[in-house]
């Protein structure tokens, strides 16, 4: 099994590729990072470690508030930041 | 150990950190260490200012007056709010690139 998966020699082979390739590929673009607590950050990735600690620089902050009696997604605040470190353990999940 | 790097180059500035109790806390970084635990001095929040004696007064979080330096438990932190003139973002990409490699290589 493990064999097969190293069988390659090619230098980008998907099986050498981990999860955290995704956000290296992702260096210097635009990315949506959704929080824990109803929050959302939109800005461009600058570095991220194995706890997933990121730095964002260009970020705006959305925090989302669930309206009990209609059931919708309301926009509670927004806030700008030029460059904002964040906190491993908040982040649910990163995508472009 | 990235991010330890970086908050090391930070030490004697001022950021802005956001708690995950929603509390903000503006002060000069005095030292950090591998959990990113936070010394800050001349602590101020948003809602503070000084009065006609030199005092801070905190209108929201009374409890903070007098304090002038405290030490934040780094897994309480939500955001750290930097200055983009004190980072080098090119560094601090490739320095991510580099620490991933060398993970990638001390697993195999």
């Amino acid at each position: 099994m493990s064999s097969l998966a190293s069988s390659s020699t090619s230098k980008n082979n998907i099986n050498d590729l981990v999860p955290l390739d995704l956000l290296r590929l992702n260096l210097d673009t635009k990315v949506i990072v959704k929080l824990r607590d109803c929050r959302e950050l939109r800005g461009v990735l600058q570095a991220f470690d194995s706890h997933s600690n990121l730095v964002l620089s260009d970020c705006t902050e959305t925090v989302y508030k669930l309206n009990d009696v209609t059931d919708e997604l309301e926009i509670l605040e927004k806030n700008e930041s030029e460059m904002i470190f964040v906190r491993g353990d908040n982040v649910l999940l990163l995508t472009t | 150990m990235l991010f330890f790097s970086l908050f090391k180059t930070l030490v004697d500035q001022e950021v802005t950190i956001e708690l995950k109790n929603n509390l903000k806390l503006t002060g000069t970084i005095k030292s950090v260490d591998q959990f990113l635990n936070i010394k800050l001095d001349n602590i101020s929040t948003p809602e503070s200012h000084l009065d006609e004696d030199g005092d801070m007064i905190y209108l929201n979080n009374p409890h903070f007056a007098g304090l002038k330096n405290l030490f934040i438990r780094g897994s309480n932190i939500r955001y750290v709010h930097l200055k983009k003139s004190l980072v080098d973002c090119n560094l601090l990409q490739d320095a991510a690139r580099r620490e991933l490699a060398m993970e990638k290589r001390e697993e195999k």
